[in-house]
């Protein structure tokens, strides 16, 4: 058997959090006054209480040359720092990686894209970031243009574009490298669903072509059919290697009960008379999770604080796709409420939503008049549970927003 | 075994790194065309202010040596005698700050792509070149609106321009690597650039300087040390020619100091350029 492509021993990465610090960069005079404390204080101990936070603890694999790798884990397990390590973005703390070939990494969509550039010049500029020579992008750029469908605007700038056009664009760039190992993170998150087909197609014949793919992604259905082998991260560890259906078997079974709950600051004083303080997704076991195996019953918790008699309120909780699109909304009865902190709990049973990312919206209200709206900061995933025993008459998980089937009678009216 | 293969550790410096700046050379060319070409979009008389601004610089500095009378050797027009000078001091002023600005406003290529990091300062440096071949454009039409005829020392005028590379990339790096951990840097360079027009040879010469009674010897070796006045120097030498003398042991101390600061700028830069993306 040939050695491994990139071999990864014992690999961490450690960040130190500074709990005082406001800002992000350190001010020299921070420092300075800091020494000047610490002279006084002697060997009294550290000025300030940091902590270390490991994003990435003791992980080791191999990457066989042509394997198209699935990286899976939550929020925070460490992926993206995974990806930033090997791309040699940032420098491991811990470990060794060796790999053998060259690397092209797309960490972000259109890095380096200039606003005011055309897209003809953001080619150019976009594929001399990502690795490529001159003439490599000559060669290239019909393939390019081409593949992005953007023909018609190659002097626009790229400020003009529509955000479909410039994700094209700048995928289109990256899609047509010819590296040995080519890293790739959640792009797939935009751009419309023709054209991430259209991605998806092009990564898989990129590692058709005997290159090397790693791929992180939230989206498990594009995961199982790319990804012949797969990683999952938990809170920096590497918790399962194997292969892609084994890997996310085991991401669907493993619950995170601390990311289900999302936390609202509260209001300024007499900004509002109530205010939503918590939105907690809870499921079938009722743990917090915002990720429900399809199929399963889920509830939708809701803490929101009433200042002052209410005499005709109301609790909402809308669901919404990620294109704004409300698919339903359920509100509770209106009623008088005294001052005091609420729990609502919305028992979502009776629909089966199909696999993908859905938006919360909260909204409490009085006599049908909005006291606070909250959207875009709690969401909820149906995972696409490959394993799962289907309901016989779901044929997959995947026609339409809505599993529910509804009675088709079928007559058969005359046998031929 | 790949002829690309690569070990990355923590600590260890990268012994590839001078190999992959010149992998990546293409992307010097790049980030500077880049910045050139953004520069005058949505301008109404576009490159023209390429050539506007330092005639506009020259102009003023002449304008206000004639108010105030200062010296001026009789061969030389005034024009000349300040342009020699404010192009170099230009370039250096905006080829320094552009530099030590560049890692901060290159923050989401540092933390998205690998590529190494000296290529952001360098490449900004090489855009305010071409602004510098403009200018000299200028002074080229100003020298024969004159008749003035330069000798044949104008021929080694490129190994100054070299020099004054050297003083703006190896101040810019320095500041652009510290920059990205300790802001205030930001707030310093304009200080200093405005700061080293005072204690450069633009208004005067260097000449007046070492010839004066009243500066007491300890700061004339200190002006002396000072990277720009080698430069600044240089080119007059090379620029006016005929009388216009060069302090050899003057001129070989600020060069020194430069080389210094390129130097001390590198180190600085490679030790701790691997956690850029870390802390920017």
């Amino acid at each position: 058997m040939a050695a491994p492509i990139i071999t990864v021993e014992h690999l961490s990465k450690r960040y130190v959090l500074h709990h005082q610090q406001r800002a992000r960069y350190t001010a020299l005079r921070d420092v300075l006054a800091e020494k000047a404390r610490g002279l006084f204080r002697g060997a009294a101990g550290p000025a300030r209480s940091y902590e270390e936070f490991l994003a990435l603890d003791d992980v080791s694999f191999t990457v066989e040359q042509g394997d198209r790798v699935g990286i899976i884990g939550r929020n925070g397990a460490g992926k993206s720092t995974l990806l930033k390590v090997l791309s040699r973005i940032v420098e491991p703390s811990k470990g060794r990686i060796t790999i053998d070939g060259r690397v092209a990494s797309l960490l972000e969509v259109g890095t380096g894209f200039h606003p005011e550039l055309t897209g003809r010049e953001n080619i150019y500029l976009n594929g001399a970031i990502l690795g490529m020579s001159r003439t490599e992008i000559s060669a290239k750029f019909d393939e390019i243009v081409a593949f992005a469908e953007v023909e018609r605007f190659l002097d626009t700038p790229v400020k003009r574009y529509s955000s479909g056009m410039y994700v094209r664009l700048a995928f289109a760039v990256a899609a047509h490298l010819e590296p040995e190992i080519l890293i790739v993170d959640e792009v797939l998150a935009v751009g419309d669903a023709a054209f991430q087909r259209k991605c998806l197609g092009k990564m898989e014949s990129v590692s058709g072509e005997g290159r090397t793919v790693l791929f992180v992604s939230h989206n498990m259905e594009a995961v199982q059919k790319l990804c012949n082998k797969g990683l999952l991260l938990q809170k920096g560890h590497l918790l399962h290697e194997g292969p892609m259906d084994d890997v996310i078997d085991r991401y669907m079974t493993a619950r995170d009960p601390s990311s289900g709950t999302f936390t609202l600051a509260p209001p300024e004083p007499g900004e509002r008379p109530g205010w939503i303080t918590g939105i907690s997704v809870l499921d079938a076991a009722d743990a917090p999770s915002p990720e429900i195996p399809v199929l399963d019953p889920f509830k939708v918790q809701v803490r929101f604080t009433i200042d002052r008699p209410f005499a005709h309120g109301i609790i909402a909780v809308g669901i919404n796709t990620f294109l704004d699109q409300p698919i339903r909304t359920v509100w509770s009865a209106p009623q008088p409420w005294s001052p005091g902190n609420y729990l609502a709990v919305f028992h979502l049973d009776d629909i089966h939503l199909a696999a993908g990312r859905f938006k919360l919206v909260i909204g409490l209200s009085e006599h049908e008049r909005s006291v606070h709206y909250v959207e875009n900061r709690a969401w909820l995933e149906i995972l696409d549970a490959a394993q799962r025993k289907p309901d016989p008459r779901i044929i997959n998980y995947r026609s339409g927003l809505v599993l529910d089937q509804p009675r088709v009678d079928l007559h058969l009216l005359d046998r031929t | 075994m790949s002829k690309h293969r690569i070990v990355l550790e923590a600590g260890t410096a990268d012994r590839r790194y001078w190999r992959d700046l010149w992998t990546y050379r293409g992307l010097f060319g790049f980030l500077a065309w880049r910045d050139i070409l953004v520069r005058y979009k949505q301008t109404t008389i576009g490159i023209a202010w390429s050539v506007l601004r330092p005639l506009l610089t020259l102009g003023v500095m002449a304008f206000i040596g004639w108010l105030f009378n200062s010296p001026v050797p009789e061969d030389v027009p005034r024009l000349l005698l300040v342009g020699a000078a404010t192009l170099p001091w230009t370039f250096f002023s905006t080829a320094f700050s552009e530099a030590a600005n560049s890692l901060i406003a290159n923050s989401n290529l540092l933390t998205k792509v690998y590529f190494p990091r000296l290529i952001v300062p360098t490449s900004s440096v090489i855009v305010c070149l071409v602004d510098l071949l403009i200018s000299f454009g200028i002074l080229a039409v100003l020298m024969v609106a004159y008749g003035f005829a330069p000798d044949a020392r104008i021929l080694l005028l490129p190994l100054f321009v070299l020099l004054a590379m050297v003083a703006a990339l190896g101040a810019g790096i320095l500041i652009a690597a510290l920059n990205v951990k300790y802001r205030d840097f930001r707030y310093i360079v304009p200080f200093i650039v405005q700061f080293g027009l005072y204690v450069s040879p633009v208004a005067f010469s260097t000449q007046d300087i070492l010839d004066s009674v009243r500066i007491p010897e300890v700061a004339k070796v200190l002006y002396l040390m000072n990277p720009m006045v080698g430069v600044i120097d240089g080119f007059r030498w090379c620029i006016l020619g005929g009388s216009h003398g060069l302090h050899l042991p003057g001129f070989l101390l600020s060069t020194g100091v430069s080389l210094l600061l390129l130097l001390s700028g590198i180190r600085y830069f490679r030790r701790t350029e691997r956690s850029f993306a870390d802390v920017i």
